[in-house]
C-alpha cells in the first residue's frame, strides 16, 4: 500500500499547472488556460480522494503514515526531510482545499471570463494550491513553514492582482509584511524547537514528549507562544488581523479561497497539528482561547457598522477563525477543526455569493446600493440564504453544530471558560445580527441602486454550480455530529469530552443549544426591525450613539494607530537617524575628517617647497649639523654603532 | 590533469586579456573575445566540483612550485570545500557580466573587456592561493582593475561621481591592506614561510608572543572587514554601487573579504577570532537591521541596493563568528547566495537604468504592465533575497539565525530575525513603487522595451539557480562541510587551549597565594 | 726629515682654520643675496675641506687624502664653470641675481 499513494502529485500537479499557465498561459487560447487551470487541481483532488479512501480503508485502524521523499537540509546538527504526513487530519484538510479550491476555480472561470490577465490570475491560483497542500501534508515545522510562506507569497501576487490600483498593490504588501511579523514568530519557535529537542520532525517532537510525560511549561510555553504569534499572523487575529480587510481588494474567489477556507485556517490546522506541545503549556493555550475569543468579539462588533459587504464578509471571517482559537484554546482540537471545516463551507458560499452580487450588479459592492435582489438573482439568494443560516448557527445547519461544539467546550472549561463562553454567546448574537442585516440590506426592499445602465442579471452557470453544491454542504455539512467528527479525529488530537458520558452532560448541551438558536433567532429578529422594511431606525440610533458609532465605523482607529505608532516612526527614524546621523555624520563624516587632516597636513608640509634657495640651502645646512651632531652623540656614548677614533694631533 | 587545473584556471582569462588587447578595438570583437575566454574558464572552473571529493580532509588539486628563493614564495594553490564553490561561483559571474555589459559599454570597450579579464584572474588568485605573499599580491592586484574601472566608467551621478568612487574604494580598501602586509612579514620573519599549512600550524603550536600576534590578527580582520563590508567599515559600498558598472558592482562586495576572513583570520588565528568574536556578533547583528531599515528610506535604488546588500552580507559575518557548524555552513551558502542573488539584482537594476536613465525610485511606477517580464524577475529576485522557503536565501538564511539563536545567544538570535519582517518590507515597497500602481509619467511617455533575448538568457538560468539551490542545498553543503567542521573544531580546540591555559593560570596564582598565605601563618 | 718649522704649528690649528673657514662658507652661503657670492662660498667650503685633508694625509702620513684634494679641486672646477654658465641664463632671462628673488620652483 505503502508506496502507491502517491502523495508527492497532490502539491505538483497543481504546480506544474502553475508553470504551464506562467510560462505558456499569455499566448494559448483562454479555453485551454481553463482546461490547463482546472484539470491540474481537479487531478489532484482526485489523487486527494484515492489515498483517503485507501487510507481510511485499512484495517483495522488507519494509522498515521509518513513517507519521507528526500533529504532537504543536511548541515551540523539540523536535518530536514521531504517528508509528508497522512493521517485523519490531513485528509480531513486536503478534502477541504483541494475539493473547496476546485469549485472554486470552476466558479473563477465565470467569474474572471472577462478580466486581463486571466491567465495570471489562474496561475497565481495553481501556485496557491501546491503551496497549501504542501502545507497541510507537511511532516515537519520547515517544511509547513515553506507552505506557510508560499501561500503568503501566492496571496500577495493576488491580492495585488489588480496591480495597477494603487489600493491593491498596498493591500498586498501589506498582507505580506504583517504575515512577516508572524512568521518572526514561526522562525523563533522552531528555533527554540531545535534548541529544546534537535529536531523539528512532528513525530519525533511527539515522541520526545511522550517519553517525557513529566515536562510542562517554561521552555515549552515560550515555545507555543512564538508559534501562536505565527498563528496570529496567518490566521488573522489580534493583533495581526488588519490584513485581512484590506485583502478584499482582490478578486472574490480569491477571498473566498485564501482568506476564508483555506489559508486562514492554517495557524488553527498548525495548532490542532501539534497540540501535543499545546497541551503541554496550559497558559498558551489559554491565551490562545482568550486572544480568540476577544478577536471574535472585537471583530463582530466591527461588522455591524460595515457597509461594503466584502467588508462585512472580512470581519466576519476573523471573527469565526475567533471561535476557531477559542476551541483551540480550551483544548477541543476537534471542535475547532469540525468549526474550521463547516466555516470552509459557508464562508466560500458566502463570498461567492457576494461575487455572484457583485457580478450581477456590475461591480457594486456598496451594501446601500443594493437591495431588491431576490426576485432577479433567485440561485444566488438561495444559496446565500443558506449561507446566512449557517453562520449564524440556526439548526440544522453546519455552523449550528460546529459552533455549539466550541461553545459547549468552553463552558465546561471551568471559570475562565464559562466567561469565554458568555462571550461567544454574545459574538453569536452579533454575528447573527450583522449577517441578516447584510441579507436584508442585500436582496430586500426596494432596489437602492445609482446605476441604471445596467440591469441586475443573474450569474451564469459555471458560477452558479458551485454556490448549490457549497450550499447544501453548508445544510448538510454538520450532520456528522462532533461525536462522529471527534471520534474520527481523536487518534491525531485527542478526544474532546462527550456529553453522552458525563453527568448531566446530555441535558446541558441541550440547554446550551437551546441558548444558541434562541440568541441566533435574536439576532434575525432585530435585523428585521432595523432593515427589513426600508426606515430610519438604523439611522437614529446610529446618530444617538455617535461616539461608539464612529468608533466602529473607523475599526477602533487601529490601522492609524499601527500606522503612527509603529510604522511612521521607523520610517523617520531610519531616514534622519540611520540616514542623517548615522551614514552622514558618522560614516561620511568620519572619513571626510580623515580626509581633512590629511589635506591639512598637505597644505602645511607644502610651504617647505617655498622655492627661496636660501631656505633650502638652510635646511640642508641644518640637517647636515643634525646627522653629524648625533654621530657624534652616538659614538661619545656608544650607541648606534657608530666608532670615531679620536685622535690628537701632536706627537 | 588535476594538477594544473587551477593554473589553467587562473591563465586563461589572462590570455584573454591579452588577445583582447592585440586585437583591434571594436565593441563586439572585445566583447565576443572576452566572452569567449570568460565562458572556458567556467568551464574548466566546473571541472572541480565535477572531481572534487567531498569528504576528504584538506586542499585538492594542489599545485607547490617553489618560486623566489629569498624570501621564500611558493606558486601554491589548491582548493577546499571552502573555496571550491566560491570558484565556480566567480566563474560563472564572468560571462554573466560580460553579457550585461554587451550593450552597455559602447566605448573603449578594449581596455574594458582586457581589465575585466584582469580582474576575473585577480579574484580566482585570491581564492585559490595558499602561500599567504601569493594572496597578497592577488589581493592587491584585484583593487586596480577594479578602480580603475569604476573611475573610467562610472555613471557620475554626481559631479566627477566615477572617479571619487573608486578613489573612495580604493582607498577604504588599500589603506587596511598595508597592516596587513606588515603582519605577514612579521609571522614570515617568525617562521621563514608563507605556506598557509606551516603558518596555521605555527601559530597553534603556542610559539608566538600573544601580544604581537593579537596586533597582527587584528590586522588581518580590518583588512577583511573593510572588503565585505562590515557594518562601520562600509562607508565605500554606496559610492561604488552608485557608479560601478553592472559587471563589476555584482562581484566588489562579499565574496573575497568572507572568504579571506574564514580561512586568514579564523582559520590562522582561532583564539583571537574568538575574542574578537563579541564585536563581530554584535556589528553582524545590528548591520542586519542597519542595512534593512535605511533601505526601506533610499530614494535612488543603488543605494537602496547597496544597504539591502550590507543587510545580507552581514548574515554571513553572523554565521561565521558564531562558530557553530551550522552557522558556519550557513555562511558560506549564504556567501554564494549572494553572489547569485545580488548579480540578478544588478542586472535587473541596470536594465531599468539602461531603459530609463535614472535611478531615482519616485520616477518610477507601474511598470508591470509594460515589462512584465522584467517584473516577474524582479519578484523572484527580490523574493530570494528576503529568503522566501524554496529559495536560496532561506537556507542561507535558517542556517545562520537558527544557528545563532542555539548557539550564540537569544537575544542576538531574535534580533537579527527582525531582519526578516524588514526585509520584505523593503524589497515589496521597492516593486511596488517602481511596477505596480498607476504608470507614472516617465513610463507613460517613453518606448519600454521588455527583456530581450541576452538578457533574459543571463537572468533565467541565475534564477533556477536559485531555486534549486533552495530544493537541493545538500549538492552545495556537502563539500562545504568537511572545511567548516575542521574549521568549527579547530575554534573550538582553541576556545579550551585557552581556557585550559586561562584555568591552569588561574591555578597557579591560587596555588601561589595559598602557599603564600601558608607561609605567612607559619 | 722634518723642517722646524712644520714642528712649531701643531696639525690642530690647521683644522680649527679649516673649521673657520667652512663655517665662514656657510654663513656666507647662507646669508648672502647675491648668487655670484653664494658660489664663492661654496667655493670657501671645498677649499677649507681640502686644507683639513691635506692636515690629516700628513698626519697619518698617508698620501690618499692629497689625491682626493685634486679629486674635491677637479669638481669644484667643474661645478665653478656649469654653475656661472646658469648664473649668467638666470641673470640673462631675469634680469637679477637676488637669491630671493629665483623662486619659481615652489608649490
Amino acid at each position: 500500500m505503502t508506496a502507491h499513494l502517491h502523495l508527492w502529485l497532490i502539491p505538483l500537479l497543481p504546480f506544474a499547472g502553475f508553470l504551464v499557465n506562467g510560462l505558456l498561459g499569455k499566448r494559448l487560447p483562454k479555453a485551454l488556460v481553463s482546461a490547463v487551470a482546472l484539470g491540474f487541481p481537479l487531478a489532484s483532488l482526485a489523487v486527494v480522494v484515492r489515498a483517503s479512501v485507501l487510507f481510511l480503508s485499512l484495517k483495522p485502524q488507519p494509522i498515521a503514515w509518513a513517507v519521507t521523499y528526500a533529504s532537504w537540509i543536511n548541515a551540523g546538527p539540523l536535518h530536514v526531510d521531504f517528508t509528508f504526513l497522512l493521517d485523519q487530519l490531513t485528509v480531513l484538510m486536503l478534502l477541504i482545499v483541494t475539493g473547496v479550491g476546485f469549485l472554486i476555480h470552476v466558479y473563477s472561470v465565470g467569474y474572471m471570463a472577462h478580466e486581463d490577465g486571466y491567465w495570471r490570475y489562474f496561475s497565481y491560483l495553481n501556485l496557491f494550491l501546491f503551496f497549501m497542500t504542501v502545507l497541510v501534508l507537511a511532516e515537519n515545522y520547515l517544511l509547513m513553514f515553506v507552505g506557510w510562506e508560499g501561500v503568503g507569497l501566492a496571496s500577495y501576487l493576488l491580492i495585488g492582482f489588480y496591480f495597477e490600483r494603487k489600493s491593491a498593490a498596498d493591500a498586498g504588501k501589506k498582507a505580506f509584511v504583517v504575515n512577516r511579523i508572524g512568521d518572526f514568530g514561526f522562525l523563533l519557535g522552531m528555533f527554540l524547537l531545535l534548541s529544546q529537542f534537535g529536531s523539528l520532525s512532528f513525530t519525533q517532537i511527539g515522541v520526545s514528549l511522550a517519553a517525557n510525560p513529566a515536562m510542562q511549561g517554561g521552555i515549552l510555553t515560550a515555545i507555543a507562544l512564538c508559534l501562536v504569534l505565527g498563528a496570529c499572523g496567518k490566521s488573522a487575529q489580534i493583533p495581526l488581523y488588519v490584513w485581512l480587510p484590506d485583502a478584499m481588494e482582490g478578486p472574490t474567489p480569491v477571498s473566498a479561497l485564501i482568506h476564508a477556507a483555506t489559508m486562514v485556517t492554517a495557524g488553527v490546522y498548525m495548532i490542532s497539528r501539534t497540540h501535543f506541545l499545546f497541551d503541554r503549556s496550559p497558559f498558551a493555550l489559554a491565551v490562545v482561547a482568550l486572544i480568540g475569543a476577544a478577536t471574535a468579539f472585537f471583530a463582530a462588533t466591527i461588522a455591524l457598522v460595515q457597509t461594503d459587504i466584502k467588508r462585512v464578509l472580512a470581519y466576519s471571517t476573523i471573527s469565526q477563525l475567533g471561535y476557531m482559537f477559542l476551541g483551540c484554546g480550551v483544548a477541543a482540537y476537534s471542535a475547532a477543526v469540525f468549526h474550521l471545516m463547516t466555516h470552509a463551507f459557508f464562508k466560500a458560499l458566502l463570498f461567492l455569493a457576494a461575487g455572484s452580487v457583485i457580478h450581477g450588479l456590475n461591480g457594486e459592492q456598496d451594501m446601500r446600493k443594493m437591495g431588491g435582489l431576490w426576485k432577479k438573482l433567485p440561485v444566488t439568494f438561495w444559496t446565500m440564504t443558506a449561507g446566512v443560516f449557517a453562520i449564524a448557527g440556526f439548526f440544522p445547519f453546519a455552523g449550528f453544530f460546529s459552533k455549539d461544539a466550541i461553545l459547549y467546550e468552553a463552558f465546561q472549561h471551568g471559570a475562565l471558560g464559562k466567561g469565554l463562553y458568555v462571550v461567544g454567546l454574545v459574538t453569536a448574537l452579533l454575528t447573527s445580527f450583522y449577517m441578516f442585516r447584510l441579507w436584508y440590506l442585500t436582496f430586500f426592499g426596494e432596489s437602492r441602486a445609482t446605476d441604471h445602465e445596467h440591469h441586475p442579471h443573474e450569474s451564469p452557470w459555471s458560477m452558479l454550480t458551485p454556490l448549490v453544491i457549497l450550499a447544501l454542504l453548508s445544510i448538510g455539512g454538520g450532520w456528522v455530529g462532533i461525536e462522529r467528527f471527534g471520534a474520527y479525529l481523536a487518534p491525531v488530537v485527542g478526544s474532546v469530552t462527550d456529553p453522552a458520558l458525563e453527568a448531566g452532560g446530555k441535558s446541558l448541551d441541550l440547554t446550551l443549544s437551546v441558548i444558541a438558536v434562541v440568541v441566533a433567532l435574536l439576532g434575525l429578529l432585530i435585523a428585521h426591525v432595523f432593515y427589513f422594511r426600508k426606515n430610519d431606525r438604523a439611522a437614529k440610533l446610529a446618530a444617538a450613539a455617535s461616539g461608539p458609532y464612529g468608533l466602529l465605523v473607523h475599526k477602533y482607529w487601529i490601522d492609524e494607530l499601527y500606522h503612527n505608532v509603529i510604522v511612521t516612526p521607523l520610517v523617520l527614524g531610519s531616514r534622519y537617524i540611520l540616514g542623517w546621523v548615522g551614514e552622514g555624520v558618522i560614516v561620511r563624516g568620519s572619513a571626510w575628517l580623515l580626509g581633512g587632516v590629511a589635506t591639512l597636513l598637505g597644505e602645511l608640509v607644502r610651504r617647505w617647497q617655498s622655492g627661496n634657495l636660501r631656505s633650502y640651502s638652510a635646511w640642508l645646512a641644518a640637517g647636515a649639523a643634525a646627522l653629524l651632531f648625533f654621530a657624534v652623540v652616538g659614538a661619545v656614548l656608544g650607541i648606534g654603532g657608530t666608532e670615531l677614533r679620536m685622535v690628537w694631533v701632536g706627537h | 590533469m588535476d594538477n594544473i587545473i587551477l593554473s589553467q584556471i587562473l591563465v586563461t582569462p589572462l590570455v584573454g586579456a591579452a588577445l583582447v588587447l592585440l586585437l583591434p578595438d571594436r565593441r563586439k570583437l572585445s566583447a565576443a573575445i572576452a566572452l569567449a575566454f570568460s565562458l572556458l574558464t567556467f568551464f574548466f572552473t566546473l571541472h572541480l566540483p565535477a572531481h572534487f571529493q567531498s569528504s576528504a580532509a584538506g586542499f585538492q588539486f594542489v599545485q607547490d612550485i617553489p618560486w623566489i628563493d629569498r624570501p621564500a614564495i611558493h606558486y601554491h594553490v589548491g582548493v577546499d570545500g571552502l573555496s571550491l564553490w566560491l570558484v565556480v561561483l566567480t566563474g560563472l559571474l564572468a560571462p554573466v557580466g560580460v553579457l550585461a555589459s554587451w550593450k552597455t559599454i559602447q566605448t573603449r570597450s578594449k581596455v574594458f573587456y582586457a581589465l575585466f579579464l584582469v580582474q576575473q584572474t585577480a579574484m580566482l588568485g585570491v581564492f585559490v592561493s595558499l602561500d599567504l605573499m601569493l594572496y597578497y599580491g592577488f589581493w592587491e592586484l584585484s583593487l586596480v582593475p577594479m578602480a580603475i574601472l569604476i573611475a573610467m566608467y562610472g555613471r557620475n551621478l554626481t559631479e566627477n561621481g566615477g572617479p571619487k568612487a573608486a578613489i573612495r574604494f580604493f582607498l577604504y580598501t588599500f589603506i587596511p591592506s598595508a597592516p596587513l602586509l606588515v603582519a605577514i612579514l612579521w609571522l614570515y620573519a617568525k617562521t621563514h614561510s608563507f605556506q598557509f599549512a606551516d603558518l596555521q600550524s605555527a601559530i597553534a603550536s603556542g610559539k608566538f608572543p600573544a601580544g604581537p600576534l593579537c596586533w597582527a590578527a587584528f590586522a588581518f580582520l580590518i583588512a577583511f572587514a573593510v572588503k565585505v563590508p562590515v557594518l562601520g567599515l562600509h562607508g565605500w559600498l554606496t559610492d561604488v554601487f552608485s557608479e560601478a558598472p553592472v559587471a563589476l558592482g555584482m562581484i566588489v562586495a562579499g565574496k573575497l573579504g568572507l572568504y579571506s576572513l574564514i580561512r586568514f583570520h579564523v582559520g590562522l588565528f582561532p583564539v583571537q577570532a574568538r575574542q574578537a568574536a563579541p564585536w563581530l556578533i554584535a556589528l553582524a547583528a545590528i548591520g542586519i537591521l542597519y542595512g534593512a531599515l535605511l533601505a526601506l528610506v533610499q530614494k535612488d535604488f543603488w543605494k537602496l541596493l547597496a544597504y539591502a546588500t550590507i543587510g545580507s552580507l552581514s548574515f554571513c559575518t553572523l554565521g561565521i563568528y558564531g562558530f557553530t557548524l551550522a552557522g558556519l555552513d550557513g555562511a558560506v551558502y549564504q556567501t554564494i547566495n549572494e553572489g547569485v542573488i545580488g548579480a540578478a539584482l544588478f542586472i535587473l537594476l541596470g536594465v531599468l537604468y539602461d531603459r530609463f536613465g535614472t535611478s531615482q525610485i519616485s520616477l518610477y511606477g507601474g511598470l508591470a504592465k509594460r515589462t512584465p517580464v522584467l517584473a516577474t524577475l524582479f519578484v523572484i529576485t527580490g523574493l530570494a533575497l528576503v529568503g522566501l522557503p524554496l529559495f536560496n536565501g532561506f537556507v542561507g538564511e535558517f542556517l545562520v539565525l537558527s544557528s545563532t539563536f542555539t548557539g550564540v545567544g537569544m537575544g542576538w538570535g531574535a534580533l537579527a530575525t527582525i531582519g526578516v519582517i524588514l526585509s520584505a518590507a523593503y524589497l515589496l515597497t521597492l516593486v511596488q513603487k517602481v511596477f505596480y500602481g498607476p504608470q507614472s509619467d516617465m513610463v507613460a511617455k517613453l518606448p519600454v522595451h521588455d527583456l530581450n533575448g541576452l538578457e533574459q538568457l543571463n537572468l533565467w538560468p541565475l534564477a533556477i539557480l536559485m531555486l534549486a539551490m533552495g530544493v537541493l542545498p545538500n549538492f552545495w553543503l556537502g563539500a562545504i562541510e568537511t572545511r567548516a567542521k575542521e574549521t568549527a573544531e579547530r575554534s573550538e580546540s582553541a576556545l579550551r587551549t585557552q581556557l585550559d591555559f586561562l584555568s591552569q593560570h588561574v591555578l597557579a596564582a591560587r596555588l601561589r597565594a595559598e602557599t603564600e598565605s601558608a607561609g605567612d601563618t607559619k | 726629515m722634518h723642517s722646524s718649522l712644520w714642528n712649531d704649528i701643531p696639525s690642530f690649528w690647521y683644522l680649527i682654520l679649516s673649521a673657520l673657514l667652512f663655517s665662514l662658507g656657510v654663513v656666507g652661503f647662507l646669508i648672502k643675496r647675491t648668487l655670484i657670492t653664494v658660489f664663492m662660498s661654496i667655493e670657501l667650503m671645498l677649499n677649507a675641506v681640502n686644507l683639513s685633508f691635506v692636515t690629516f694625509a700628513h698626519d697619518w702620513h698617508q698620501v690618499k687624502g692629497q689625491i682626493f684634494v685634486f679629486f674635491v679641486m677637479m669638481v669644484a672646477a667643474a661645478e665653478a664653470a656649469v654653475g656661472l654658465a646658469i648664473i649668467i641664463s638666470i641673470y640673462r632671462s631675469r634680469a637679477t641675481l637676488n637669491v630671493d628673488q629665483i623662486d619659481l620652483m615652489k608649490l
